[in-house]
């Protein structure tokens, strides 16, 4: 294998056969290329999706108020649902399957924040405790929203890191009071959220203090729950069920669909996990079939390389090679072009990969190869390309070295 | 050196049985310069393939150089071809992609030569069939004569004990013939048993002895 003067004869082989090596190479750098950007792409594609979905709880459903397009027991349609605390504390009381459950008042508009001679503007949400799991919020610094703060109204609020670093630089903000839209509120901690910059603007605040000051009603205006790990017709039951029962506390036809806005993650996720499995299953089909299609290619060269070098092969033998010597040639030239060729193939297709990994697209995201595959994919078609090659290698060795010399 | 006892040898097809050589004895003293002459069918291409080890023999003994020639693997055959027998053909057989001297040094590199000393030792034998100033030419940029002489270089760089020649001239003009065939008188001048196969008289005749086969058997 390390014998300096056989690979000299291969080299000098290859360098004086460009179009023969070229062709072996090819087929097999293509082969390996492909299934490598086939694989990157597969993996992109979940990758991106699992990305969509990574800053929210998977098993989750979120309730939004929506609009009657049913009349109902002589109620007109038109008529928008609303949403009260007594609504949260039926789904507290009745559904023993939810574990995280928080509702969300909103603040019309972005609001006006001001600290010393600083004013910026961010939106601010109302919610309970329980919201931070519901959006994967990781506190860094001080508290989230608590029980307390509820209970007696506080004006706390918590920042995001985008806001924080806005309002205060690198200053210490726990403790400082911040004035937001003419209102003292006292920062509590500081958040951080996998969601992104965007999500990070937003301010925290107790739900009941802002009913208190901007509404004066027991108004919410979303309902979002997690429930632990249900199966996804569990969860489309409780679905189901949150329905009909707000159907008969809103009065409105359990049919409409258009009364209640419900958004079932947890469906959403499995439809995306159904469809990996089948892209999954029809990449790796097609995988296949690419490296199948390298394996004839490389077969094909090889029995047309060995047959192109008939003569070559009588010669050597008449001139003292041996069997082996010339099975070997063959064979340590084929596994050396392949080899090199797949190396190549595969660099090529994480080269690609990385470039389109470097941009920004919606749904496809961070392509990689499983490494371990491609190269095992590419061994796969060395040892073909070698086998393939020993057959016909080995009937040349064998055949008489002056009928060899006569063949063309 | 060539001790032939008996040497028969027949190819089966399918329906027939062809006797080819059917009995050969034959003696050919080390130094000797021998021709065999025969018409086509006559066997002489088998007899040379038996003597070049590049084929089998039926039944009988052939003796090289004090070794019995007989049932050798692949291995061993090539291992005594490189050791002590040159060839050369009509049609040259050098390696297209290899230039005269790289041709040449071939066998030196499966007697396993060092590698530096290839070159060199190659270049001694260009230089002595004259053809030193086209040692880095490829073989389709020289004639025939020329390639036949790298030939009868690469034939001769192994040291072998005989050279054996098929048709060595059937491919070239008279005047290139004569050429040729002087070079093999110098080989056989320095004492290296050289035999030829050809159908030409006059290129038989400078030879010291004809062998005329006929019907698989020596015709004297």
């Amino acid at each position: 294998m390390f014998d300096i003067d056989k690979w000299q004869e291969i080299f000098n082989s290859i360098r004086r056969h460009k179009l023969r090596t070229a062709l072996t190479a090819l087929g097999v750098f293509w082969g390996i290329f492909m299934l490598t950007l086939l694989l990157g792409a597969g993996k992109g594609l979940q990758n991106g999706v699992e990305y969509q979905f990574r800053d929210d709880a998977t098993n989750s459903i979120y309730i939004r108020r929506g609009v009657t397009s049913m009349p109902y027991n002589g109620l007109s349609k038109g008529r928008p649902i609303q949403f009260y605390n007594e609504d949260f504390d039926y789904l507290a009381d009745n559904f023993k399957d939810i574990d995280h459950l928080t509702a969300r008042f909103y603040l019309t508009g972005d609001q006006t924040v001001a600290y010393g001679a600083k004013k910026l503007s961010f939106p601010v949400r109302a919610v309970h405790p329980d919201h931070k799991y519901l959006e994967n919020t990781i506190v860094v610094e001080g508290r989230y929203v608590n029980p307390i703060d509820l209970r007696e109204f506080r004006k706390v609020a918590v920042l995001g890191k985008t806001a924080k670093e806005g309002i205060f630089g690198e200053d210490e903000a726990i403790g400082k009071e911040i004035n937001i839209g003419g209102l003292i509120y006292k920062v509590v901690g500081i958040y951080e959220d996998t969601g992104g910059e965007n999500e990070m603007r937003v301010i925290y605040i107790p739900v009941t203090t802002a009913q208190k000051i901007y509404s004066g009603t027991k108004e919410l205006h979303q309902l979002m729950f997690t429930a632990g790990d249900l199966s996804v017709p569990e969860m489309k039951k409780i679905e189901e069920r949150i329905r009909q029962d707000f159907a008969v506390r809103h009065q409105f036809d359990p049919k409409d669909e258009k009364a209640l806005n419900m958004f079932n993650l947890a469906e959403e996720f499995e439809q995306f996990q159904n469809l990996f499995g089948a892209i999954r299953i029809f990449v790796w089909f097609v995988g296949i079939g690419t490296l199948f299609a390298g394996i004839i290619g490389v077969s094909n060269i090889m029995l047309i390389v060995v047959k192109d070098r008939t003569k070559e092969i009588g010669i050597r033998k008449a001139l003292g090679a041996t069997p082996y010597s010339i099975v070997s040639m063959i064979i340590q030239e084929a596994v050396f072009i392949t080899a090199v060729a797949g190396y190549l193939g595969l660099m090529a297709g994480i080269g690609l990969m990385a470039l389109l990994g470097s941009m920004e697209v919606d749904y496809f995201r961070n392509p990689q190869v499983h490494l371990g595959v491609a190269i095992t994919a590419t061994i796969v078609l060395v040892i073909a390309g070698a086998l393939a090659g020993l057959m016909p290698a080995m009937q040349a060795a064998k055949i008489n070295p002056v009928i060899a010399m006569k063949s063309d | 050196m060539i001790q032939l006892k008996d040497i028969r040898k027949a190819y089966q097809t399918d329906y027939t049985r062809l006797e080819v050589l059917k009995g050969i004895d034959l003696d050919i003293k080390a130094g000797e310069m021998v021709a065999v002459m025969g018409s086509s069918g006559s066997g002489k291409s088998t007899l040379l393939n038996i003597l070049g080890i590049l084929d089998d023999y039926d039944s009988g003994d052939y003796q090289l150089d004090g070794t019995l020639i007989k049932n050798l693997s692949q291995t061993q055959a090539a291992q005594y071809r490189n050791k002590f027998i040159g060839f050369v053909f009509q049609s040259f057989n050098l390696l297209p992609f290899k230039t005269a001297w790289e041709n040449v040094a071939l066998p030196l590199y499966y007697q396993k030569v060092d590698r530096k000393d290839r070159r060199d030792i190659a270049m001694e034998y260009l230089r002595r069939v004259g053809l030193a100033d086209w040692a880095e030419h490829l073989p389709n940029q020289m004639s025939g004569g020329q390639q036949q002489r790298v030939a009868i270089a690469r034939a001769l760089v192994s040291q072998p004990k005989v050279i054996l020649a098929d048709e060595p001239t059937g491919a070239l003009d008279s005047t290139t013939s004569y050429e040729v065939m002087d070079l093999f008188k110098q080989v056989n001048d320095e004492g290296i048993t050289v035999i030829l196969v050809t159908h030409e008289h006059d290129i038989a005749d400078m030879a010291s002895r004809i062998i005329r086969l006929k019907d698989g058997m020596i015709d004297n």
